[in-house]
């Protein structure tokens, strides 16, 4: 039994044909080719599927496709500037504290970190080890992920001049 | 969290020249950022199938029937198949690196819970799934085995015979026996052990277990095969694409150009994705229905697939009434589950070292792989090293204790010396044990006393140091072109699933070549192209790729000078290459190619005594220490400090090693601390990521530090050894030794759970606590 949802998606009004049982990570990534949130636990314990919906993280991978409709869904994809292909201070800090090894929870960091900052925009150490304790790393980029949000804090309070 | 490298802020500049020992960020970093970096569990292929897996329920039987016909008829299902359907389009169905054990699908036997039975192939994977619930198995149960002790007596045997597979140089030994649940048994017999024993002043003897943990790579497995009658391309999360080229070219009976390999970037791999996993199974899909097809397993069907072996390791050590260490022997049993996969190696090259960095003169080392009836046990980042340093390092502080030496200089007393033999026979050269060791013991000031804590906290450290023997012999090839524009661009097959092997290898072609590191390409993996290697594995990427790049970039560089001669510039002329191109070719047109190959030499043990004089082309070595609190009241240790050094040789890439040296670190503090697989009747009691725990953020250490002691590898690429396993070795008896150090109780298994640390309490304390059971 198929549905259409529509949904803002990325800043982008969009619809798709969905069934009951479909979560949001396999609609994003069969329908809109959105590869960056990823299923890997299945139980929302590890943090590779997050997706931003109404602004908030949820765990795609258990958060049903149906919920999204009429809602604004946020994806990694969407932290790069759409125009000009800037990368945001997040994404930066990552790249220069070396805060990944395989990339493969990246997306979810990333998504979990600028929420952080967009809710404590100075946060210590403790906030932040907290923040993100929910998402795993099996490579064991902790150290790195939170030097990258230091650095992102930083970067967010003097943006470069464009 | 502190790290004693600075964070770099800013990157450092493209420069030309010195691309080695540059922390240039990872070349995929951008791709990684924002989420378009391909892996092959988000993969699809037009007209694409999903495999969902029905798997064994008991751990050892004889398969009476197989019901499909439920699943079959579920609309949406395209085909069933079982092991029959398999051996009708690949006779004999069996792989393995080391024996061809291994079905793609159970024939008339399962050999533990949770092995691939049948498959239900449909477009919806949710279908495929539903389909699968409906397949009813019934067995005929056997006796089975779990523990690696009980099956060395041989009294359940998990196969009836075993099948030698002979593809690596290394297992060409292992020979086809019956009536043995023993893959491999390797001996090392140095000097006399018993006369040495009867001579010591003292003798200890312990023994130490290991638990059954998991690579756990957060990309589940994932293998997608496209076949026809010409050829057949697989996209896989593998470590080892020659590998699985030369396993599929087997099983088809086909030369390996018909077989073609392509891996995107990896979710991690950790020894998980070595060898064949899911490529022959979805291989045999492809062909019975001609059409693509994704083998993806889920996170709890990773548990039963490959993990890392359980051990039991039984240590005795002589020592003379100077404190020196006469004699040393080591029986380790590895529980190698149903298949061998790379176990037998596991066992021997884990045995060269058993006896540890220390100078003896009489070692015996028996090391076991064995079969058992539990999920298959492979490599996992260590090749068995962390769980034999484990034994071998908690023993070598419970002796310094019962003699009342210091545990630091007991083993400063008896290390490894340059110029000595090791176990094996070879000479001990270019391995910086002592200063990994001094490095750690300064860092953890040693020399004063450390406050033993108020109240119920009491605060305790220790050390560890180990060396392992790189993995020999193999071989890598790179090639590499310069186009008519001067860009270059690289082939070779290691993996880069997280360590940044694609950013050393460009920072070597880029040191040879002088030009930017970043500006290197580097082909994504695939077997048409890119040239033979033996697998990413066991740390040796960096030197042996690294020289088969190193010599590749310089025979490009040797034939840019030819060519820069042939069209009449002067000696030392350093024309712009597209200006050198034009020249030659009149037009922006041609290329120039080099070609790299690297083996090193290597001497295959004596059989009887396991001796040579060539082993492994370099050392790695390791220390680690650790200062806790224990909690008395709860048994909960707090790792207040945790410090790890290396020897890498020179870093390439300083702010990679120090993150490779960071992530064995976290990844080992699971395998000590809390992580293990509760295996009950066979049964994996907790595969899911809600009930076995891994690292989080909060349980990193409050203050961590990592660093690669001063080295050079003369033989090395340009000074380098490999890390990615290094930092591994250490950690769980440093941690150990800290506990005892801190509270007085010594725990002989992993993991040190809080229960292990509270039950040993009361058992010291006179009053020990009933089991639950």
């Amino acid at each position: 039994m198929s549905r259409t949802i529509s949904f803002i998606l990325n800043g982008e009004q969009v619809s798709a044909d969905i069934k009951p049982h479909h979560n949001l990570v396999e609609v994003l990534q069969r329908e809109f080719n959105l590869m960056g949130a990823r299923e890997s636990c299945g139980q929302g314990m590890c943090g590779c599927c997050t997706v931003l919906v109404n602004g908030a993280a949820v765990s795609g991978c258990l958060y049903l496709a149906a919920f999204v409709d009429g809602a604004q869904v946020e994806t990694v994809e969407s932290l790069a500037d759409e125009r000009t292909q800037a990368l945001s201070p997040v994404q930066e800090a990552f790249i220069e504290a070396g805060a990944f090894q395989c990339g493969y929870c990246t997306p979810g960091f990333l998504l979990m970190a600028t929420q952080l900052l967009d809710a404590h925009p100075d946060p210590d150490e403790d906030q932040i080890r907290h923040y993100l304790s929910g998402n795993l790393c099996r490579c064991g980029a902790y150290p790195e992920i939170v030097d990258a949000v230091k650095l992102a804090a930083r970067k967010r309070k003097n943006p470069r001049p464009s | 969290m502190a790290t004693t490298m600075t964070q770099g802020s800013q990157v450092p500049p493209a420069k030309v020249g010195a691309q080695v020992g540059r922390s240039l960020p990872r070349l995929e970093a951008r791709a990684k950022v924002t989420g378009r970096a391909e892996y092959t569990h988000t993969m699809r292929l037009p007209g694409m199938l999903q495999a969902k897996i029905f798997r064994s329920t008991v751990a050892h039987g004889r398969i009476k029937s197989i019901d499909v016909s439920a699943a079959a008829k579920l609309r949406g299902v395209y085909r069933v198949i079982t092991a029959e359907d398999i051996c009708k389009v690949i006779p004999s169905p069996y792989y393995g690196p080391a024996f061809h054990d291994q079905p793609i699908l159970a024939i008339d036997k399962v050999h533990y819970v949770g092995e691939p039975v049948a498959v239900v192939l449909a477009a919806d994977p949710h279908l495929a799934e539903e389909a699968a619930q409906l397949i009813v198995a019934e067995y005929e149960e056997l006796p089975a085995v779990f523990d690696e002790i009980e099956a060395a007596d041989n009294k359940t045997l998990v196969h009836e015979e075993l099948k030698p597979a002979g593809t690596f140089a290394d297992l060409k030994h292992l020979k086809g026996r019956k009536g043995t649940n023993v893959a491999l048994d390797f001996k090392l017999r140095r000097g006399n052990v018993d006369n040495a024993f009867a001579e010591a002043a003292h003798v200890f003897e312990h023994t130490f277990r290991t638990q059954k943990v998991l690579h756990l790579p957060l990309e589940p497995f994932a293998s997608i095969a496209d076949w026809n009658e010409n050829g057949v391309t697989i996209y896989s999360a593998t470590q080892g694409p020659s590998f699985v080229r030369t396993e599929i070219a087997r099983l088809l009976g086909w030369p390996e150009n018909r077989v073609r390999i392509k891996v995107p970037y990896l979710g991690g791999g950790f020894g998980a994705k070595l060898y064949i996993k899911m490529e022959a199974l979805a291989t045999a899909l492809s062909m019975i229905v001609r059409r693509p097809v994704k083998v993806a397993l889920t996170m709890e069907e990773q548990f039963y697939t490959i993990t890392r072996h359980p051990s039991t390791f039984r240590i005795k050590t002589g020592v003379d009434k100077t404190g020196r260490i006469t004699a040393r022997k080591c029986e380790v049993y590895w529980n190698g589950g149903a298949y061998a996969d790379v176990g037998p190696r596991v066992t021997q090259k884990s045995g060269f070292t058993a006896s540890g960095p220390y100078d003896i003169d009489n070692v015996w080392v028996d090391s076991y792989g064995l079969y058992t009836n539990l999920p298959p046990a492979g490599a996992l980042r260590g090749f068995g090293i962390p769980q034999l340093v484990w034994g071998y390092e908690s023993h070598t502080d419970m002796m310094a204790r019962a003699l009342k030496l210091d545990p630091l200089e007991f083993r400063r007393k008896n290390l490894l010396r340059e110029g000595r033999p090791q176990a094996t026979g070879q000479i001990v050269r270019e391995v910086q044990l002592e200063a990994v060791l001094d490095r750690v013991a300064e860092r953890l000031n040693w020399g004063k006393p450390l406050p033993p804590g108020t109240g119920a906290q009491r605060r305790g450290r220790g050390v560890a140091v180990a060396i392992k023997a790189v993995i020999a012999p193999t071989t890598s090839v790179a090639n590499l072109t310069i186009a008519g524009d001067g860009s270059t661009t690289l082939y070779c097959g290691t993996i880069d699933m997280g360590q940044g092997s694609d950013t050393a290898m460009a920072q070597i072609v880029g040191e040879v070549l002088d030009i930017p590191a970043e500006t290197v390409r580097i082909v994504p993996r695939d077997t048409d192209v890119t040239p033979y290697d033996m697998g990413t594995l066991g740390s040796r990427s960096l030197y042996h790729m690294g020289h088969a790049v190193r010599l590749a970039a310089e025979e490009a560089r040797a034939k840019i000078k030819s060519m820069a001669r042939e069209v009449g510039e002067p000696e030392g002329s350093n024309i712009p290459l597209p200006d050198l191109f034009k020249k030659k070719f009149g037009m922006q047109a041609g290329n120039i190619v080099g070609t790299g190959t690297y083996k090193p030499d290597y001497v295959p043990p004596d059989p009887a005594t396991g001796l040579t004089d060539n082993v492994t082309p370099f050392w790695m070595c390791a220390a680690s220490g650790a200062e806790v609190e224990v909690d008395t009241e709860t048994g909960r240790v707090r790792i207040a400090h945790l410090i790890t050094a290396v020897d890498c040789g020179r870093p390439v890439n300083p702010k990679i090693v120090e993150t490779q040296i960071s992530g064995a670190v976290l990844m080992h503090l699971g395998f000590t601390m809390f992580e293990n697989m509760h295996i009950d009747a066979g049964q994996v009691t907790n595969a899911s990521l809600a009930d076995y725990k891994i690292p989080a953020m909060l349980d990193v250490p409050q203050i961590m530090e990592n660093e690669a002691v001063d080295s050079y590898l003369a033989s090395g690429p340009f000074g380098a050894k490999g890390v990615g396993e290094t930092a591994t070795f250490c950690v769980s008896p440093a941690i150990a030794n800290a506990i005892e150090d801190a509270c007085g109780v010594r725990l002989t298994s992993l993991p040190l759970t809080p229960e292990a640390v509270f039950r040993a309490l009361r058992e010291k304390a006179n009053a020990p606590l009933e089991d639950d059971e």
